[in-house]
């Protein structure tokens, strides 16, 4: 038996974990020197700035899973 | 720069390293359960940590000393791609694994696994499946361990110590720390690095932040250091004549820094060490909260291989005691041109207690694969708790002492060969393990084609890679990749090979009526969490713990 899960909310959460891969795995939208940040190039700030917006991303998926899937009282074999 | 001994440096090294060896050997009192005599006790550690003690644990144990010596050496000699790749490699990772770490978690809670190959038996009802995926997951550990011990190296030389003189001199300081590190590790189990890694970690966030913080100014700021490694990266090699190195990529290249960055994030948490961290939490969740925490540990890693560059822009010159330009050496000299002794000998503390978290816990989840996959599954079935625990805390000294022969012996290019070989074959094991978690539709015989092939594949493809400077085998990670056509990690192209092969031959093999394994598992254990009941089995050898 499968717990009890809301579906549309777990398509979310796989959105929310999905949006940094792609957007760290599509070089072609960072991979510049311009803008520049206090010297930095784009392509190294804009990185640093994915390791909190990640973050940011799993724990929204996170806390939407705790509510898609709530813990079941008893177990079910 | 590299005559004598650094005394300052030395000292506050040595006292560190006495306070952490002190609190290896406390540690097996630490959150202790009723005894060690057996492996959930030894080898996880009672399968008790909560969500703080798990982000120190992993952080310390993926964020390897040899990490944090290589990655700024590869930005230092080579570049973006060589080395900042680990920057989205370490990003990407958490949400990937904070999709299926979590049923591994509770599949592993329900039935009593202790490794990854441990549950492939259970879902496929397959030993020799199962035995292939462990001795993969010993084959990429060893060199792993041995390459922690580069890591010491590398700060005892910058230091001054080792390579003067006699063998005894030279390596002495080096078998002193291995075998105060075994003994700990065999008397505390994964309590002893689980302790050890608040300390590492403090002295990595302490040493990276304040040199984060001090150097660029004193080199002349992030935009000259940006301007020192856009002009070395970009300059003409005459002996190959090729840039020396990757500034930012180009078009070319973003297959390579993208394969390599998503290669690594699905490789990583097949390693037995990871699972082993993993396995060791509490609860469910835990493994999911600390994916949402643990890209602290990231942001650090970028930092550090920017530390690569800002050693062009210092004008660093790494050069061995054997007086041979060695970029691994980049960082420890840094910081000892840069820093006063004493904050020198912090940062070197650093990188050597580095080394001794991922090297314990590696060390235990060998030995761990080891007892449970082979030592129980082939030599002896009946073994009782305690004597799995017994066997598993001499394997893992065993385990160490080949690292360190490993290490004095050979040279240290062959534990990097062997590292680059371990990432590709490691990966070879996720099929099974991953797909298994979702699906019992691959069969047991397809998945181990499948992984034949991607080890064979990646293992000949890896060797193939020629450096066009010494001709050596082993020079990269990255080839031509079929169908795509661009150069990408050989990893993921090996990983590719097997899951397409893996599906093929289940569909072969169904038509022809192949037996299927027996699964153990239902559908619910993917979902058990902490205080729901566990699978009573083999009575015998459970009996004696669980109750």
């Amino acid at each position: 038996m499968m717990p009890d899960s809301n579906k549309p909310l777990l398509i979310i959460a796989a959105i929310l974990l999905a949006v940094p891969v792609v957007a760290l795995l599509w070089l072609g939208s960072y991979a510049r020197v311009e803008p520049t940040l206090g010297g930095f190039p784009f392509f190294i700030w804009y990185q640093f700035l994915w390791v909190f917006l990640c973050a940011g991303c799993t724990w929204a998926a996170y806390r939407v899973i705790l509510i898609a899937r709530p813990r079941r009282k008893e177990f079910r074999r | 720069m590299n005559t004598g001994v650094n005394v300052p440096a030395l000292m506050v090294l040595v006292v560190l390293f006495l306070l952490v060896t002190v609190l290896g050997f406390w540690a097996s009192n630490w959150r202790r359960g009723t005894h060690l005599a057996s492996l959930d006790e030894w080898g996880l550690g009672g399968r008790t940590f909560g969500t703080w003690i798990t982000w120190f644990l992993l952080g310390g144990d993926l964020y390897t000393a040899y990490t944090f010596v290589a990655v700024p050496a590869a930005m230092f000699a080579l570049g973006s791609v060589a080395g900042f790749f680990a920057v989205p490699y370490t990003i990407i990772l958490y949400p990937i694994i904070f999709v299926y770490m979590a049923r591994l978690w509770s599949v592993s809670y329900r039935h009593g696994y202790v490794t990854a190959a441990d549950f492939v038996r259970g879902r496929y009802g397959s030993r020799g499946l199962s035995l292939a995926i462990a001795v993969t997951g010993i084959l990429a550990t060893m060199p792993y361990i041995a390459l922690q011990l580069v890591g010491i190296q590398a700060v005892l030389e910058v230091v001054g110590l080792g390579g003067a003189g006699s063998i005894i001199a030279k390596d002495l300081p080096l078998f002193i720390a291995f075998a105060l590190l075994a003994a700990y590790t065999y008397s505390a189990g994964l309590r002893a690095p689980a302790v050890i890694a608040f300390v590492k970690d403090a002295l990595i966030y302490l040493v990276i932040i304040v040199a984060i913080l001090y150097l660029p100014s004193k080199v002349g700021g992030w935009a000259h250091v940006f301007e020192a490694a856009r002009a070395k990266m970009t300059t003409v090699n005459p002996a190959t004549g090729r840039p020396a190195g990757v500034f930012i990529p180009s078009a070319q290249a973003y297959w390579a820094y993208a394969t390599l960055a998503l290669g690594s994030a699905l490789a990583l948490f097949m390693y037995p060490h990871s699972i082993t961290a993993t396995l060791s939490s509490r609860s469910r969740n835990t493994i999911r909260r600390n994916a949402t925490i643990l890209p602290a540990y990231s942001f650090v890693l970028g930092l550090l291989a920017l530390l690569g560059w800002v050693a062009i822009a210092a004008g660093t010159k790494p050069i061995g005691l054997d007086g041979l330009p060695n970029a691994q050496l980049v960082i420890p000299q840094l910081f000892e041109d840069s820093f006063p002794g004493w904050f020198a000998g912090v940062a070197f503390a650093a990188v050597a207690i580095g080394a001794l978290v991922p090297a314990a816990i590696m060390s235990i989840a060998a030995a761990n694969t080891f007892t449970r996959n082979i030592y129980r599954e082939w030599v002896k079935p009946n073994a009782t708790h305690a004597e799995e625990a017994n066997v598993s805390k001499i394997v893992s000294l065993l385990v160490k002492g080949f690292a360190l022969v490993f290490v004095l012996t050979l040279d240290k290019q062959n534990a990097i060969n062997f590292q680059l070989l371990g990432g590709i074959w490691i990966l070879q094991t996720f099929p099974a393990i991953v797909f298994g978690l979702y699906t019992k539709w691959f069969h047991r015989w397809g998945l181990l084609a499948g992984w034949a092939g991607g080890m064979i594949y990646g293992t000949i493809t890896a060797y193939n890679v020629i450096n066009p400077a010494t001709g050596g085998h082993f020079a990269g990670s990255l080839s031509l990749m079929p169908v795509v056509g661009q150069m990408g990690y050989i990893a993921l192209t090996a990983f590719a090979i097997n899951a397409i092969t893996a599906a093929v031959a289940t569909a072969i093999l169904d038509m022809a009526g192949a037996p299927r394994g027996e699964d153990e598992t239902s559908k619910d254990d993917y979902f058990a969490d902490e205080g729901d009941p566990r699978v009573e089995k083999r009575v015998s050898t459970m009996a004696t713990m669980r109750n």
